[in-house]
């Protein structure tokens, strides 16, 4: 096993192990463990059998099998960015209507309190 | 109120906590049954954000109406229901489904059985004759769950997945702080968390009915996916340490709204309905 090849696993079996820990101290969700998972073991195949780069590289009538690595691996990472995004807007969108509700409750008690009170001097 | 002479526990208050979401067909129906079968008990439906009639129906049949501003799923919504229990201070909170599988009467004989339990689970499969049938993979998985519950509570668990089960005031506590919201989590990631946590955990034979109406949450292709994710959530569960760091429900129950001190605890019922 080469260099480059042990580098590799040691880094996607630190990355599994990393994950394996924070799902277990709840500091993940599952949705999100799930990829970063698929992630880490098409790493770690990857750094055990460098030959499937190389053939993946011929197959796809590359030269360099680095710029295949380095072409998936940007790929990845933009759609890991883009989910966030994605989540992130979800939230805000959910914080929004969080406000808007509290917001509303807020009026809603306050209105009933000061009719309570009116009645309340009344019957005094 | 009727008299129930044969009721040695009929003085503890009651809740009935009915999750929902898109059930306007069968949620109203349920708690009226509910309200029928038991008319000591108080009922809570959560709506999950529903986008169809749901809280309408379930407020016209009579119930107290959560509704949330979107969906959490059955997790967030049972530790809403299990926080609402807590704040307003009830012996007993029972899940059951909107969807009318859950046999409101057997309500009566599950909550008797808290006599020596925190946590009673009204279980399919207990019986030989249950005509309750289920296959294949999503079979494998309930018996797989079950049999490693029943080790973890040191009693014979049946059905893990049932939504069916009566808590008392210390599972109430647990579950008001901790109820996963994750996979599985409502059913059986909240078991192992009251196992862990020193839960007494048992389980009463009921049958349950096919649904009133409505769309079943999963199809035959879903199966084995459904015994992947039950694996996985299992093991999560079990490696996992409680409580929760990350999602917790943070600050301890207060009185967010009624703060004026309560002189008689037992006159809450009417208060709520005002
Ligand atoms: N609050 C909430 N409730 C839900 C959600 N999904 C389902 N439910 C409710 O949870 C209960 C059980 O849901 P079901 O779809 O019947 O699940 P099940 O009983 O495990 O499966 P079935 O065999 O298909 O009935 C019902 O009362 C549903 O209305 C959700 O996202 N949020
Ligand atoms: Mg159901």
């Amino acid at each position: 096993m080469s260099g480059v090849s042990i580098l590799g696993v040691v880094g996607s079996v630190v990355i599994l192990l990393s994950l394996f820990e924070m799902l277990r101290r709840h500091r993940l969700r599952e949705k999100y463990a799930l990829i970063w998972g698929i992630v880490a073991l098409g790493a770690l195949t990857v750094a055990a059998f460098p030959g499937l780069l190389s053939w993946a590289t011929t197959v796809l009538g590359l030269q360099v099998p680095a710029n295949l690595l380095f072409f998936v691996a940007s790929l990845v990472i933009m759609m890991l960015t883009l989910q966030h995004s994605s989540e992130l807007g979800r939230l805000e969108e959910r914080t929004r209507t969080l406000a808007e509700d509290v917001a509303l409750l807020q009026v809603e008690l306050e209105r009933r309190s000061s009719v309570e009170k009116d009645q309340g001097g009344d019957a005094a | 109120m009727p008299a129930m002479p044969d009721h040695p526990r009929s003085g503890l208050r009651v809740l009935v906590i009915v999750p929902a979401w898109n059930e306007e067909a069968s949620v109203g129906g349920t708690v009226r049954e509910i309200a029928g079968s038991n008319p000591d008990a108080d009922i809570l439906v959560i709506d999950d954000g529903s986008g169809d009639r749901t809280a309408a129906v379930a407020e016209e049949a009579g119930a107290l109406v959560a509704r949330l501003p979107f969906n959490l799923g059955v997790g967030g919504a049972m530790r809403a229901g299990y926080r609402f229990a807590l704040r307003n201070g009830y012996d007993v909170a029972v899940q059951i489904d909107a969807d009318g599988q859950h046999d409101p009467r057997y309500l009566r004989t599950l909550i008797e059985r808290l006599d020596g339990a925190d946590i009673v689970i009204g279980a399919r499969f207990a019986t030989h004759d249950d005509p309750y049938k289920v296959r294949g993979p999503r079979r494998w998985a309930m018996i797989l769950l079950a049999r490693v519950l029943s080790r973890l509570a040191r009693t014979r668990l049946t059905d893990v997945t049932s939504g069916f089960r009566v808590s008392n005031r210390r599972a109430i506590t647990l579950f008001a702080r901790h109820y996963p919201a994750e996979y599985l989590g409502d059913t059986v990631e909240s078991l192992v968390i009251g196992a862990r946590a020193g839960c007494v955990i048992t389980q009463e034979a009921v049958v349950m009915r096919p649904r009133m109406a409505g769309r079943a949450s999963h199809s035959p292709v879903k199966a084995a996916i459904y015994l992947l994710r039950a694996v996985f959530a299992l093991g999560l569960a079990l490696v996992r340490d409680w409580p929760a760091q990350l999602d917790d429900a943070g600050a301890p129950p207060a009185k967010l709204i009624r703060t004026e001190p309560r002189t008689e605890p037992q006159t809450h019922t009417e208060e709520v309905e005002r």
